[in-house]
């Protein structure tokens, strides 16, 4: 089977890439295009490690075929920051601790972000049931939950105008 | 194994070609399902047909007073439709409930409908509100109920060429409502081990003047019990009548024995979650319960 | 720093008991760090398994010709290509296994032993044509009748997993093989006796299925074997001194050929202390004379690396009527998988050796079966063994009417006590922890619907292991310490902090690298709570050195130092000892 040719955007650059028809985004982001960020924790949607914005909604990039991302905008874990200034929800990831191992995280933060873009003051209810498909074995979710929280006061405070 | 083919067509005329020329070839829409089976060799089709660039397939329009809902929706984008999530809340809901965000935002109602899961969320409800189901083929279209299309796990109704256009919802009932209840060890990215969805239209006097009850899970497909559903028609919902359908309920159940849950269990928990399913949409209709 | 406060006890450290942000952080925030499945080397060839489906089977012939000429594929390897191996065990953190079974494990060599058992592997130019591959090998397999159970195992007549099996740790030496690899037994006074003078007895059954690590990242790994012998592998590990003294005793190679780095590792829970990829990737590179990666999915970790023994056991407990354990007769079986394994030595001293007991008969049997092998998860051996005892336990306080929590206390162990081995226990703190629950208001709060209140105790060994440290200071004061020691969970920021602690620095400067197995003394696998007391001595002692040094040249340039005295004294203790 010939390849695909696929246009895209990821992270707010244009991207071209080559791929099988039964390739995944995933595979495409981590094999062809070196966005080794988003992790493959399960390859069938249960752990969230591979999560990325695809047109403005969070999805599992394993649960996506690459040749489907034609013509679509992708945003991965690579452009959570802008250049080496952190996302508030990155900052907050280290300074509550949020993370042990760190194969979750990219995954997580990628799905936290997409929280507080879209709910600028979620309950802690509210971002367990949104992040319920975010696995992290090292079960460090409380402390996760308290990086979300603390992020989105950071983002209500940095909209509040002075 | 070989690698399929991956087509994007536009039109439903050439996505009916593409499968009808292909008896390997399958659909796709939000992919979750699809995808893992290509992935864990389970299946493989020869060709994979996306079904998402072809006008009108995602999206929820008005149709009369009832709704259309194309087969390319994801179950996300059903919550921001108000008048649908208004008219049958116990749909949208039961469609929120697969998975995480992450997979509703790409999974569809139609595909959890083909996938022929017993288990599959959206399915009892679509049945409880009475929904059909827009078949595009190579003969044109057909409309059938819901439950027309799975036949057993994994296997549907669909022959070689057809596919799920669209799932049609009618008007809301005066005063109607529904509900869909699951039981799952877990709280979320859980599969159910029993569920039940019902609608109920209510009478002017407080009667139950109809009711459609389905049950997920407790079977080797989806199944409307027509039975529980008469149980209640022309009663006041008294503990007579409930006990009648529950009856009829754990008469219906025809669960298997696994790790997920037992059979006793399954045939229990489908009575208990119906009756607090049927709660939920008889409040909804206005009624007291 | 996210911890504003320092705890009382650690007042009088400057950052020790502090919570900096860790040295690691800012690379796993935002999807830098290279884990296991992350790291690509130039000219990498793409490795894939072939993996049987049957449970038991011999493996009558591999045919790969038509592989073989698939375009892109470069290598194919069986178990025929592991060189012929004498036994030879291997001790790895807390567990054990002999060479010939890892190689085994690797790559079956006449049988496969479980459903996933890896059977070949090939290398290709792509995952594609890697995965085409695999399908086109045809392995013509003689199915053999399979088990499963525990006991079914054990049963007169069952299938034999290894058939050269003869169960070690019994006397006399069994004449006939059977399932049972090993059996470890402590048989202290009168069990029967005691059991049948005591007031109050408990019997109970306890079986637990195999559980499995579960750590998020599936094995991966890159290796590059050169013609002149030497070797490079990338892989994320538990302890990458492991993985070469590991691929090393399975290849016949010499263990300074083979350079390991460490990758990030994505979780590991004990179940990455052992080799699955590694010896089979490097087969494949030397094949194919490029690098070569190898890679599992969720689905392949599932079924071809090693979870936590699955358990039958069965306990009596007997007490007089004031309390004391009498007596306990414990037998337990544990599923070894399809290799021998010993985590029954350690269930055996786990079992109830935290409590004074008059007379002991502990039994640990480790069973072959047709899954795959057990490895260690967590304190191996352990939990399965304390489950079933501290249930006991509890069952006994409700027969005794006394409080569950009263009788852990009456029979608890104390410093000097013997543990099952007859070793004295040293400081535990158990006591004290259990004093410290019994004082706690939610002990005596009262319960509300639906809610329920218990308690559990256990038995741990702790031990340092063998780590190396370095820490070395640039020409602008700036420190950096490097360690052998993977970091699973933070241990960089402790290095650091001890390492800042010691030379009286702020912790931001001082940098910690974990470095690959060429670059650093031999450090034991990241396991067993040892990371932070073993490595962490290594580099208190290795900042030490520094700091001493750094006041002795000091003084000899006639600088006034703080602790100068104790350093001038100890040097001059040194040029004693070697004058004499």
């Amino acid at each position: 089977m010939s390849k695909l040719h696929i246009t895209t955007t990821i992270n707010g650059d244009a991207a071209e890439f080559l791929c099988d028809p039964a390739a995944t985004l995933l595979d495409v982001l981590r094999g062809e295009l070196d966005l080794t960020g988003s992790k493959e924790g399960c390859g069938s949607g249960d752990c969230g490690a591979c999560t990325v914005v695809l047109d403005g909604e969070m999805v599992c990039s394993c649960l996506v075929l690459a040749a489907e991302a034609e013509g679509r905008v992708i945003a991965t874990i690579e452009g959570v920051a802008e250049g080496n200034a952190l996302h508030p929800v990155q900052r907050q990831f280290l300074e509550k601790g949020a993370l042990q191992c760190g194969f979750c995280t990219p995954g997580f933060i990628v799905a936290a972000k997409a929280l507080v873009d879209r709910n600028p003051d979620p309950t802690e209810t509210e971002i367990r049931y949104w992040l319920a498909g975010n696995l992290c074995r090292c079960t460090g979710y409380d402390k996760i939950v308290r990086a979300v929280q603390a992020a989105a006061a950071e983002l209500r405070q940095e909209r509040t105008p002075a | 194994m070989p690698s399929p083919s991956f087509h994007a067509p536009e039109t439903r005329e050439a996505a009916i070609a593409l499968l009808a020329a292909d008896p390997g070839a399958r659909p796709l829409s939000g992919g979750t399902d699809l995808v893992v089976q290509m992935r864990s060799g389970r299946f493989v089709p020869s060709a994979v047909v996306d079904l998402k660039r072809i006008a009108g397939m995602s999206g929820v329009r008005a149709m009369g007073e009832g709704f259309a809902i194309g087969a390319a929706t994801p179950c996300t984008a059903l919550k921001a439709d108000a008048a649908l999530a208004a008219a049958w809340p116990g749909v949208v809901e039961a469609a929120n409930l697969i998975g995480s965000v992450q997979v509703r935002n790409r999974a569809t109602m139609a595909g959890n409908l083909c996938n022929a899961s017993p288990a599959a969320d959206s399915v009892p409800a679509l049945a409880a509100a009475n929904a059909r189901v827009l078949v595009a083929g190579p003969n044109g279209e057909r409309e059938v109920p819901v439950l027309d299309i799975p036949l057993s796990p994994g296997k549907t109704s669909l022959t070689p060429g057809e596919f799920v256009a669209e799932i049609r919802l009618p008007p809301r009932l005066e005063r109607g409502g529904d509900a869909y209840l699951r039981s799952t060890p877990r709280t979320e990215m859980d599969i159910a081990v029993a569920g039940a969805g019902v609608s109920v239209e209510m009478a002017p006097d407080g009667t139950c003047a109809a009711a459609r009850i389905a049950l997920g899970a407790v079977g080797p497909k989806v199944v409307l019990v027509e039975e529980a559903a008469a149980a209640l028609v022309g009663t006041r919902l008294d503990d007579a009548a409930l006990e009648a359908m529950a009856v009829a309920i754990r008469a219906a159940c025809h669960p298997i024995d696994d790790k997920r849950g037992t059979v006793a269990y399954r045939k229990a928990m489908a009575a208990t979650l119906a009756r607090r399913a049927l709660f939920i949409a008889v409040k909804r209709a206005g009624g007291a319960a | 720093m996210n911890a504003p406060e320092k705890p009382e006890a650690f007042q009088h450290f400057r950052h020790v008991g502090t919570r900096p942000v860790r040295p690691d952080g800012i690379d796993k925030v935002t999807g830098k760090a290279v884990f296991g499945p992350d790291f690509k080397a130039a000219g990498m060839l793409w490795g894939a398994i072939v993996r049987s489906p049957h449970p038991h089977a011999r493996i009558v012939s591999i045919d790969s010709r038509k592989a073989e000429a698939l375009p892109g594929v470069k290598a194919i390897v069986t178990g025929r290509d592991f060189p012929s191996l004498q036994s030879q065990v291997m001790a790895v953190g807390e567990s054990s296994s002999d060479v010939v079974d890892i190689a085994k494990n690797c790559l079956a060599l006449d049988k496969a032993l479980y459903e996933g058992h890896a059977v070949a592997a090939v290398a290709a130019t792509s995952p594609e044509a890697a995965r085409e591959a695999v399908a086109l090998i045809a392995v013509e397999y003689e199915v053999l009748p399979h088990v499963l159970g525990l006991e079914e195992a054990l049963a007169e007549g069952a299938p034999l997993v290894n058939e050269a099996n003869f169960t070690r740790g019994v006397e006399p030496k069994p004449d006939a093989p059977s399932n049972a690899s090993m059996q470890v037994t402590v048989d202290r006074g009168d069990v029967e006796a005691a059991l049948a003078g005591a007031a109050a007895v408990v019997a109970g059954r306890y079986t637990m299925e195999p559980v499995h690590q579960g750590y998020l990242e599936p094995h991966a790994c890159v290796a590059s074997w050169n013609a002149d012998g030497q070797a490079q592998i990338w892989a994320s590990s538990q302890g990458h001194f492991a993985i070469r003294s590991l691929v090393a005793s399975t290849l016949m190679i010499p263990q300074a050929d083979i350079r390991v780095t460490p990758l990030e590792i994505g979780g590991g829970f004990g179940g990455k202390t052992t080799v699955y990829l590694e010896p089979v990737a490097m087969l494949l590179s030397k094949k194919a004379g490029r690098p070569v990666r190898l890679a599992m999915s969720r689905e392949e970790v599932f079924k071809a690396s090693g979870p936590a023994p699955g358990a039958v056991i069965e306990v009596r407990i007997g007490a007089d009527a004031e309390g004391t354990l009498v007596a306990a007769d414990i037998d337990f079986k544990y599923h070894s998988g399809a290799f021998a394994a010993i985590t029954a030595s350690s269930g055996v001293a786990s079992a109830i050796g935290h409590y004074k007991v008059g007379a002991i008969r502990v039994v640990g049997t480790e069973v072959l079966c047709n899954r795959p092998a057990t490895k260690a998860y967590r304190a191996p051996g352990a939990p399965q063994v304390n489950f079933a005892v501290e249930s006991a336990i509890d069952e006994l306080a409700a027969k005794l009417g006394l409080d569950p929590l009263e009788l852990r206390l009456r029979n608890a162990v104390a410093p000097g006590d013997p543990q099952t081995s007859g070793v004295p226990y040293g400081k535990i703190g158990w006591i004290e922890c259990l004093d410290a629950a019994k004082a706690h208001p939610h002990w005596s709060a009262p319960l509300g619907k639906n809610q329920g209140r218990g308690i559990a105790g256990g038995y741990w060994g702790n031990y340092g292991g063998p780590s190396t440290a370095a820490v070395s200071l640039g020409e602008d004061g700036s420190v950096l310490v490097t360690t052998g020691s993977p970091d699973i969970g933070g241990s960089r920021a402790s290095m650091a902090i001890m390492a800042a602690e010691t030379l009286e620095l702020p912790y931001e400067s001082v940098r910690c690298t974990i470095t690959d197995t060429s670059s650093i003394g031999f450090s034991m696998v990241t396991g067993g709570s040892r990371v932070t007391f073993a490595t962490g001595k290594a580099v208190i002692e290795a900042a030490t050195k520094v700091r001493d040094t750094l006041r002795e040249r000091g003084e000899d340039v006639g600088c006034r130092t703080r602790g100068g005295r104790m350093a001038r004294r100890r040097r001059g203790l040194r040029r004693r000892r070697e004058g004499g």
